[in-house]
Order: structure tokens, then C-alpha cells, then sequence
């Protein structure tokens, strides 16, 4: 799908606010993403990286605020308002029609990958994509194939993910995210359930993504190669507030905040 | 013809069903402690009997298992009633039935508590050359009790709504005396059957929170 | 006794067995629209959907099958001021609805225990809720709670008798019918239908091993048998 308004950054975060109970998880967070850049974002666990992630996919909402138009607390996705939609003139909180329509252009591989059990490899590719895009089945076959042959597992079309290593689970969920032809592929923290030795796999695949499309990535990750090879900028997160941000190079060559540096040492130490 | 329900009739029988429902707790005393300790018993011998016992007794409790408590009722009846003693009362007769008919579940549940503790449990015991009934009363047993207990607790609820089988017999629990009731007046079974459902209703309430309690203790225990 | 005599009455058993087989499925299959019906309302997220099951499935669970049975038969035809010209049908409803409560918490739980990620997987795929249910919730909970439903069906095999107390003839009422018929001995006879319960057990319980382990395979897993016992998630939970 083309971005329809290219002016506009594909993602902005305009003072979003997120709490579970009492936690406040991110306060009054802004930033942007242009169409096409690899964001990276960083920071201990709680930081809330996971949580941009998810608020982006709809999993989670954002904590409401009185006046939107005001006050913020909205997240845009093209220009569009993902979690409210126009209503009367006003902002209000979108309901599940609004979401299923701006959700299209997104994608998601998860940590645990959440492949369906139930569907052989093929048929966990092809399913949304005849359900949900309204493709035929041939098309959605033919797409799917050429994708599984890009993650290297052709052969395995015919197999449940039970049957696999985890690694290829992965790399099948990856063939899946992008059968749907997302414009923002969002990857949480995608190698972080595997072997070490079945990171390389998957991290390759992803490589390839990266050097052949232009998709819109938003990455949380604790591996840093990857992170400075295939990233344009690197967010570093610490309880709900960018630390500092910066072109890769600069931040983990160079970086300015203590805090920062502490957790970069702390993650190469590993 | 009776129609619709009569509030008086209503008034008239409660007294009777009233007395059927205490005949339910009675059964269900005498049956529960039958099913409970049975039970408990079955699934020791599967475990450390002769394999021939634990086989023989299987066999038998899978077959009281798979097969309708009424006909096992009738047919204990029968046998006590015409061959063997015609002074044993319905009720105790009853209750015994039921109460085995129960073991056959309560004892796969304890079995699936003593399955559920880990191996290491045993060998630990046999490393401290525990003497069995040591192992057994020490270690195993409290283990299982604490696995197993709402399992238990959830057949003997079940067992409960189960009693009114035992009216084919003449136990004078709530069916035999709407019936009873229904014989003398020719009215009273909107009433009667209504009552006793109502009874089994209102029964199951505080049960339902005493099951609650039950279960919150047992997740709170420390091992 | 008169050996012959119980051999040569066999045969009357053929009618009654087809008797208690239709109320055993008829029943069944009620339970299992029911149970459906009643646990996918009870997994609901909306109140006004979840409150109302909620409540249906408790007042059926709090009280006990064999008065619903009589009540069924003899209180309800009276209120409603109908008849029922087959007594059999006040059985299937009585059973079907008692059974079809209890497994209607088979079937929410089941729901439940599909991992989280699942849904969020579909989430991110765009399914809409139905397709959530259809294509990957329903698909991944049935082979779960199909030893649960086998427990079941057998209780309710064996709940079938009771509809010989409220004047339907299966094997369990012939057998009282025979039995005190001269050169007969009831004991011979419930001993009999006993072995044909018993039999008929041993064929669900076959039937739906043989399903879950197609069931199983449709998630790419091997399932080993395990003879004769109560499905280990039904002994552990007892009724629920």
C-alpha cells in the first residue's frame, strides 16, 4: 500500500501518555518517524520500548486525556489518528472498525513468535492475507511461497510450527508480517526467545528486509551489531522519556548521557 | 387435573420435602465419608499393593465407573432385599452404593495427586531410608492432600446432586416424598419438583463459597 | 433361575438398547449446542452477554439432575399447560441442558487457555473477532477439552438411565420389566444391561480418543493413549 499523505511523518507520538494501574509507563512521550526509517530503541527492561510497540499494533491504548486536540496523548499513523478517530469535529477514543482500518498499513513479529498451531507453515502465511487483504487463494499462495522462499524455508511449507526449531518459527512469522505488505514493520524484540546460535538466521533475514524494501521499522532489540548495521537512528529510552537519540554511530560510539553509557555497558558486558 | 402453581399446595408440602432434603445431607454424610476413605484406600493399593490387586481393583473401579449408578443401585438392592438381608434399610444400602460409585472418581483424583508429586519427593525418602509408612505419612500423603482435595471436595458436591437417585429404592429423600405427597393429595408436583430443585439451589450457595475459601487456603499453603 | 429362559429374552433388548443409544446422542449433541452456545457467552468480554450465561449456567449447575429430569417430565408440562406426547423429549431436554451446563466451563476454559499471544498475533494479522474465534481460538481449544467432553458424554450415558424412572423403556427399565417376570431373576438382568452400559462407555471413550488424536494432529502433535483412565485434567478438577 502507498503512503497516501507523504508530507506527514509516518508515525507521530504527540504526548502520549501510558499507564497499567498506577505504573506510569510513558509520560507525555513525542516523537516522529519519517516514511522509511529504521528506528532502534533502547533502554533497560520497563523503559517502555515494548510499549511504543505494542500501542502502535493496538494491543494496548493509550491513557485517555480530557481534550486530545489540546492536551495530546494521540498517536498518528500517516497523518491518520490511530488511537482516535474524528467524530463531530472532535477526537475521540476509536472504536474497533477504525483500528481494524488504520492497522492495515502495520506489521508485527513478536518475541515469542505466535505462529497458529493449528495452520501448517503455508496456511499461517496465506490465512490473513485471503481474510483480511480479500486476496484469492492462488494469489495469496503464489505471495506467501515467494516470501518462505526469501526466509529460506521452502521446504517447510508443509509443516506445522511444532515441527520447527524456533529460529525458523520466527523466520516464517517474518514471512507472515510481510505478506500482508505492511508499511511499518514493528519487531519486538524478535531474537530474545531464541538459541544463540539460531540468532544469525533470523537476524540475516531481517538484513535482507532491511537492504531490499523500504518499509517503515520501528526495533527493539539487545543486539547492538544488528542494531547499528540496519538502523538510521537510535532512540535510548529510561521510564517513559527519550535519554537521548542520535544516528547509531553517536550513540554507541560516542554517547552523551550517563545513563546511556551505563546501559550500554551493561548490555555489551553480557 | 392439577394447573399452574398453587401457593397452598406450596405450603403444604414443604414440611415433606423439607425432611427429604435433611434425608440428601444424611446420605450425603455417610456416602461422602464412604467415597472419601475409599477412595483414598483404592488409590494407596494401585500404588503400593501387588500389581494383581492394583490390577483387580482397577478393573472394578473402572467398571463401577462406567456404569449408570441407578442400575448398580438397583441391583445391590435387589440382592440385599431377596438373598442376603431384608432388615438392611434403603438408606444404608443407598448410601453405601453411592459412596463406592463416588470412590471410583475420588480415587483417580487422589492418583492424580500422588502422580503430580515429583520424583525427586520419593527418592529423597528413600535416601533418608524413611520407613514406608513414614514416606507415606510424611511426605506423600500431605503432598497428595493438598493436590487433591478440591478435586475430591468437587465429586462429593456432585455426589450431593446425585442422591434423589436413590428414591427408586424408597429412600425418603425430596422425589419419594413429592411422589408420596402427589399419592395422598393427586396434586403437589409443579410444587414439589419446583421446591426440591429450589432446595438444591439454595444448598449450593454457600457451598460455592466454601469451595472458594477452600481453594484460596489450599493455594496459600506453604508447599 | 432358568438359564435358557434369560438367554431367550435377549433379544427384547434390541428396541430399549436403541432407546437409550438415541438419548445418549440426542442428548449429546443438545449438550454440545448448548455448551457451546453457553461457554462462548460466558467468554465474552461484554456484560450484558456474560452475566445472563453466567447466571443460566449456575442455576443448572447448583441444582440437581435427576429432580430437573422429574421437573422436566411432570412440573413443566403442567405450568406450560402442554403435553409431551413422548415422554423421551422431557429426558433429552433434561439431560441435554444439565450436561450442556457443566460443559459449557469445558468449553470457556479451553478459550481461555489459548495463549494471549495468539490473539495478539491475530490482532496484528487485522482478523476480525469472529475470524479471532473461527480460524484460530476454536481450532486450538477443541482438541483440549475433547477428554473432558469424553468424561462427560460417558456421565451422560450413564445419566441416561434415569429416563426409564420417568416411564421411557431403555435397556435400564426392561431389564426391571423382565426381571420380575416368572422364571426370570432381576439380578441376572441388571447384571446384563450393566455390561452393555459398560461396552457402550468403552465405545465413546474409543470414539473420542480416536478424535482427539485426529484433533491433535491437525496441531502437529502425537498423543499416546492412555487405557482406561479418567483424562487426567478431569480426575484433577473433578466435575466442574
Amino acid at each position: 500500500m502507498q503512503n497516501p499523505t507523504t508530507d506527514h511523518p509516518i508515525i507521530e507520538f504527540d504526548r502520549v501518555n501510558k499507564s497499567f494501574g498506577d505504573l506510569q509507563v510513558l509520560n507525555r512521550l513525542s516523537f516522529t518517524v519519517d516514511p522509511g526509517e529504521r528506528v532502534t530503541l533502547i533502554g533497560p527492561s520497563g523503559s517502555g520500548k515494548t510499549t511504543i510497540l505494542r500501542l502502535l499494533m493496538t494491543l494496548e491504548h493509550v491513557t485517555p486525556t480530557k481534550d486530545p486536540a489540546a492536551d495530546g496523548g494521540v498517536i498518528r499513523v500517516g497523518g491518520q489518528p490511530l488511537s482516535h478517530m474524528e467524530k463531530g469535529g472532535r477526537l475521540v477514543v476509536a472504536n474497533e472498525r477504525h483500528l481494524r482500518q488504520v492497522r492495515r498499513r502495520i506489521g508485527m513479529v513478536f518475541q515469542s513468535f505466535n505462529l497458529f498451531p493449528n495452520m501448517r507453515v503455508l496456511r499461517n502465511v496465506t490465512e490473513a492475507q485471503v481474510h483480511t487483504l480479500g486476496r484469492s487463494k492462488d494469489e495469496a499462495e503464489a505471495k506467501a511461497r515467494e516470501l518462505l522462499d526469501v526466509v529460506g524455508l521452502s521446504a517447510k511449507v508443509d509443516s506445522y510450527p511444532s515441527q520447527l526449531s524456533g529460529g525458523q518459527q520466527q523466520r516464517v512469522a517474518i514471512a507472515r508480517a510481510l505478506a500482508m505488505d505492511p508499511d511499518i514493520l514493528l519487531l519486538d524484540e524478535v531474537t530474545s526467545a531464541l538459541d544463540p546460535e539460531l540468532v544469525a538466521d533470523v537476524l540475516g533475514v531481517l538484513r535482507d528486509v532491511a537492504d531490499t524494501t523500504s518499509i517503515t521499522m520501528l526495533i527493539v532489540t539487545h543486539e547492538m551489531g544488528f542494531a547499528r548495521d540496519v538502523s538510521n537512528r537510535v532512540m535510548m529510552f529510561d521510564r517513559g522519556v527519550i535519554v537521548e537519540e542520535g544516528a547509531p554511530d553517536e550513540i554507541f560510539s560516542d554517547p552523551r548521557e550517563a545513563r546511556t553509557q551505563d546501559f550500554l555497558r551493561a548490555v555489551l558486558a553480557e | 387435573m392439577q394447573t399452574g402453581w398453587s401457593n397452598e399446595t406450596a405450603r403444604e408440602i414443604f414440611p415433606a420435602m423439607w425432611d427429604g432434603f435433611i434425608v440428601v445431607l444424611q446420605v450425603t454424610v455417610v456416602a461422602g465419608l464412604i467415597a472419601v476413605l475409599l477412595g483414598l484406600l483404592v488409590a494407596v493399593v494401585q500404588r503400593v499393593g501387588h500389581p494383581a490387586a492394583g490390577r483387580t481393583v482397577n478393573a472394578v473401579m473402572q467398571f463401577v465407573r462406567n456404569t449408570p449408578l441407578l442400575v448398580q443401585v438397583l441391583l445391590v438392592w435387589t440382592a440385599t432385599s431377596l438373598y442376603i438381608n431384608p432388615d438392611w434399610s434403603a438408606f444404608a444400602v443407598g448410601s453405601a452404593v453411592l459412596g463406592v460409585h463416588y470412590a471410583s472418581y475420588t480415587a483417580e483424583s487422589y492418583r492424580a495427586g500422588i502422580e503430580a508429586i515429583p520424583v525427586g519427593q520419593w527418592e529423597a525418602a528413600t535416601a533418608l531410608s524413611l520407613p514406608t509408612h513414614r514416606v507415606w505419612g510424611a511426605v506423600i500423603l500431605p503432598q497428595m492432600m493438598r493436590r487433591s482435595t478440591a478435586a475430591v471436595a468437587n465429586w462429593i458436591i456432585a455426589m450431593f446432586k446425585e442422591v434423589p437417585t436413590l428414591f427408586i429404592i424408597g429412600v425418603l429423600e425430596m422425589i419419594s416424598q413429592a411422589q408420596k405427597y402427589q399419592g395422598q393429595h393427586y396434586t403437589g408436583a409443579v410444587e414439589g419438583y419446583t421446591i426440591a430443585g429450589l432446595l438444591f439451589l439454595a444448598a449450593s450457595y454457600p457451598v460455592a463459597v466454601a469451595m472458594r475459601r477452600l481453594e484460596n487456603r489450599l493455594a496459600k499453603s506453604h508447599y | 433361575m432358568d438359564l435358557q429362559a434369560v438367554v431367550d429374552s435377549l433379544p427384547r433388548y434390541g428396541e430399549p438398547l436403541l432407546t437409550t443409544i438415541v438419548v445418549t446422542v440426542a442428548s449429546a449433541a443438545f449438550a454440545l449446542v448448548v455448551a457451546f452456545a453457553l461457554g462462548l457467552m460466558t467468554s465474552s468480554k461484554h456484560l450484558a452477554i456474560r452475566t445472563p450465561a453466567r447466571a443460566f449456567v449456575e442455576f443448572i449447575r447448583g441444582s440437581s439432575a435427576v429432580v430437573q429430569l422429574f421437573w422436566f417430565a411432570f412440573a413443566m408440562p403442567v405450568l406450560l399447560g402442554i403435553q409431551f406426547d413422548y415422554l423421551i423429549a422431557a429426558g433429552i431436554i433434561a439431560l441435554g441442558l444439565n450436561y450442556g451446563a457443566y460443559s459449557s466451563e469445558v468449553v470457556r476454559g479451553a478459550i481461555a487457555a489459548v495463549p494471549k499471544g495468539q490473539l495478539e498475533a491475530a490482532t496484528a494479522l487485522n482478523l476480525t473477532p469472529l475470524q479471532k474465534m473461527r480460524l484460530v481460538v476454536l481450532p486450538q481449544a477443541w482438541p483440549e477439552m475433547i477428554p473432558s467432553l469424553c468424561a462427560f458424554a460417558i456421565m451422560l450415558l450413564k445419566a441416561s438411565a434415569l429416563v426409564s424412572i420417568i416411564g421411557v423403556m431403555d435397556i435400564t427399565a426392561l431389564a426391571g420389566l423382565i426381571g420380575s417376570q416368572a422364571g426370570q431373576d432381576r439380578l441376572v438382568h441388571y447384571s446384563v444391561v450393566l455390561v452393555m452400559y459398560f461396552i457402550l462407555a468403552w465405545l465413546i471413550w474409543t470414539g473420542m480418543r480416536a478424535l482427539e488424536r485426529k484433533a491433535k494432529r491437525g496441531l502437529g502433535v502425537d498423543v499416546k493413549p492412555v487405557k482406561g483412565r479418567l483424562a487426567p485434567e478431569v480426575a484433577a478438577g473433578g466435575v466442574r
